[in-house]
């Protein structure tokens, strides 16, 4: 490290260097995140005055059906990603982290290659696939004799669908992150397992899953938030239906921000979204530590 | 590596069934947008059109506003990249290679953003784009955004690795910071460079949220956002869709293709989305 201490000359130089990007930072990041926690106790909308209005968004919130709806499902997606993603990224990183199977640099690619997409795009290409009537996989189906299956127009079948997709985008990102997890274990410590005599299986259990727990809670924080901020998927495949059976807090804040110029109530919202956030990210951190691993 | 058998053959077949899921979709959209409308969804289906055609392409690139849109993202995804680049190697040299109070403070700070996304801020911001005129902009998507933590957080990682004794050399030698930063930084940064360049660019491509919150005007959207709007009307014409949703995924296959490297390593790096 440089030595460059107060003091000396020109000791503004590195702030300088900072200048820039912290600048744009404050205005759009850091400004807009304490403005958006005084908004909710307001109930601002673009065409009339603001004033403050105490904790009444949030108790309007308590009682909002639809809130709780979207609540209810966003929950209920972003677990069942988290865990389905963690369970096939790892498998995928476990048949490809070392150099034993035939074109493992391609396939690596392969499975890298639908989270390079806009989730609009994906969105766009599967509800091509899923359609009831013109989608090749019900196509398929009814070729081999089977009955056409509602897979965006029923709701519990769409968010399957919608949770299947996000897996199906993400789930060679997260095997490049626990490949390099993967890599980091020292190889002598499976060797000495081998010579003890101790099957594949204890091993992965013993070696691989403890070891791997930091990789581990960096994935399932990640895919965490970006779950939380699903919105471009559902919007291209279901538009949040049918009904209200796909329709997630991001979307149901912008409507309301933005269609029903209710700024101050949907200020709230997104103060109940980043808790929710911030509250499962804790229990992420405070579940690895349990296990006795530090990190 | 010793002694390591290859896989057994079930694995390879694993392997190749989820290689085969990850990539069939794509294919399908990318063949169905050859074909002619009349053979789209007739019955039986086929994989390949029996006639091959290039009139979706015509309809998506000549007739419409696809042309307009698509120019907007590559200004915005050019532009940003080179400010995201410049500004985020400035600060990443700042918080790798200088001491200062403070510093530990703004690092810690851009991080913990991070877990700030812009969901959960998007009306805030956009009532702060409406004060700095920045609504209905291509300004307004392009600075913005351009300031992310994660290319600050890899160019810090990566400056810490330059020697000091090498930018000792060039200060001994008379250069001002500013020039060791453009002759000795910039330089040794190409690595590094060229991988927030690529993640940059392939984010502000991607981009859906920021557009939707600062474009309403219809010739300033970018492609996906008119993706986006297509998909929402009631009569989806499919065959113009895939072939403009074929344009929109093919400039980002290329750059991964070209700088495959750069992409694995930045996200073992620890690049996140953003």
């Amino acid at each position: 490290m440089t030595e460059f201490k107060r003091g000396t000359r020109q000791f503004w130089i590195p702030y300088l260097f900072l200048l820039p990007n912290v600048l744009i930072f404050t205005l759009f990041v850091i400004v807009p995140a304490v403005q958006g926690l005084a908004m909710s106790f307001t109930d601002w909308s673009v065409f009339s005055d603001a004033s403050f209005v105490g904790l009444d968004n949030f108790k309007e919130l308590f009682h909002d059906e639809v809130f709780w709806i979207t609540f209810r499902n966003t929950l209920v997606y972003s677990v069942l990603t988290v865990c389905a993603l963690i369970l096939v990224s790892l498998m995928l990183a476990l048949l490809l982290y070392q150099n034993t199977i035939f074109a493992q640099k391609a396939f690596r690619a392969i499975f890298y290659i639908p989270s390079l997409l806009s989730m609009i795009t994906v969105g766009i290409a599967w509800r091509f696939i899923l359609g009831d009537e013109m989608g090749i996989i019900n196509f398929i189906i009814r070729s081999c004799g089977g009955e056409g299956v509602h897979w965006l127009t029923s709701g519990k079948l769409a968010m399957l669908s919608v949770i299947l997709v996000s897996v199906w985008t993400y789930a060679g990102y997260y095997m490049i992150i626990f490949i390099s997890g993967l890599q980091t274990i020292p190889i002598e410590l499976y060797e000495a397992a081998y010579v003890d005599g101790a099957s594949k299986w204890y091993s992965f259990r013993s070696i691989t899953l403890p070891l791997l727990s930091p990789t581990t809670l960096v994935v399932s924080i990640l895919a965490t938030i970006n779950a939380f901020k699903a919105y471009e998927l559902i919007l291209t495949m279901t538009k949040g239906g049918p009904g209200y059976a796909t329709k997630f807090i991001v979307q149901q804040v912008y409507e309301v921000a933005f269609m029903e110029d209710r700024m101050g109530y949907a200020s709230a919202m997104s103060i109940v979204l980043m808790l929710m956030i911030g509250i499962i990210t804790l229990i992420q951190f405070k579940g690895s530590r349990g296990e006795g691993e530090h990190e | 590596m010793s002694k390591r058998t290859k896989r057994p053959i079930w694995q390879m077949l694993v392997v190749i069934l989820f290689a085969t899921v990850a990539l069939i979709p794509i294919l399908w959209v990318a063949l169905s947008s050859f074909k002619p409308q009349s053979e789209l969804f007739s019955i039986p289906m086929r994989v390949f059109p029996q006639r091959w055609t290039l009139e979706n392409y015509a309809a998506a690139l000549l007739r419409g506003s696809f042309p307009i849109y698509f120019r907007n993202t590559v200004i915005v995804s050019v532009v940003s990249t080179v400010i995201t680049v410049i500004i985020n190697i400035m600060a990443g040299y700042a918080l790798g290679k200088y001491v200062f109070p403070g510093r530990n403070t703004l690092f810690s700070l851009m991080l913990a953003t991070l877990m700030i996304p812009l969901q959960v801020i998007m009306i805030p911001i956009f009532l702060q784009l409406k004060r700095f005129g920045l609504l209905n902009s291509l300004w307004g998507i392009i600075i913005p955004p351009a300031a992310t933590p994660t290319g600050v957080f890899l160019a810090r990682q990566y400056m810490t690795t330059i020697p000091d004794s090498l930018i000792e050399a060039a200060r001994i030698d008379g250069g001002g910071e500013w020039f060791v930063f453009r002759k000795i930084i910039i330089p040794l940064s190409k690595p590094i460079i060229a991988t927030i360049a690529i993640f940059s660019f392939m984010w502000r491509w991607n981009d859906y949220l920021w557009p939707l919150i600062v474009i309403s005007k219809n010739d300033k959207q970018t492609i996906q956002q008119a993706l986006a709007g297509f998909v929402g009307q009631l009569q989806i014409n499919w065959s113009n869709l895939l072939a403009m949703t074929t344009i929109t995924i093919l400039p980002i296959i290329i750059v991964f293709l070209a700088f495959q490297n750069f992409f694995m390593q930045g996200i073992s790096a620890g690049a996140v989305k953003g």
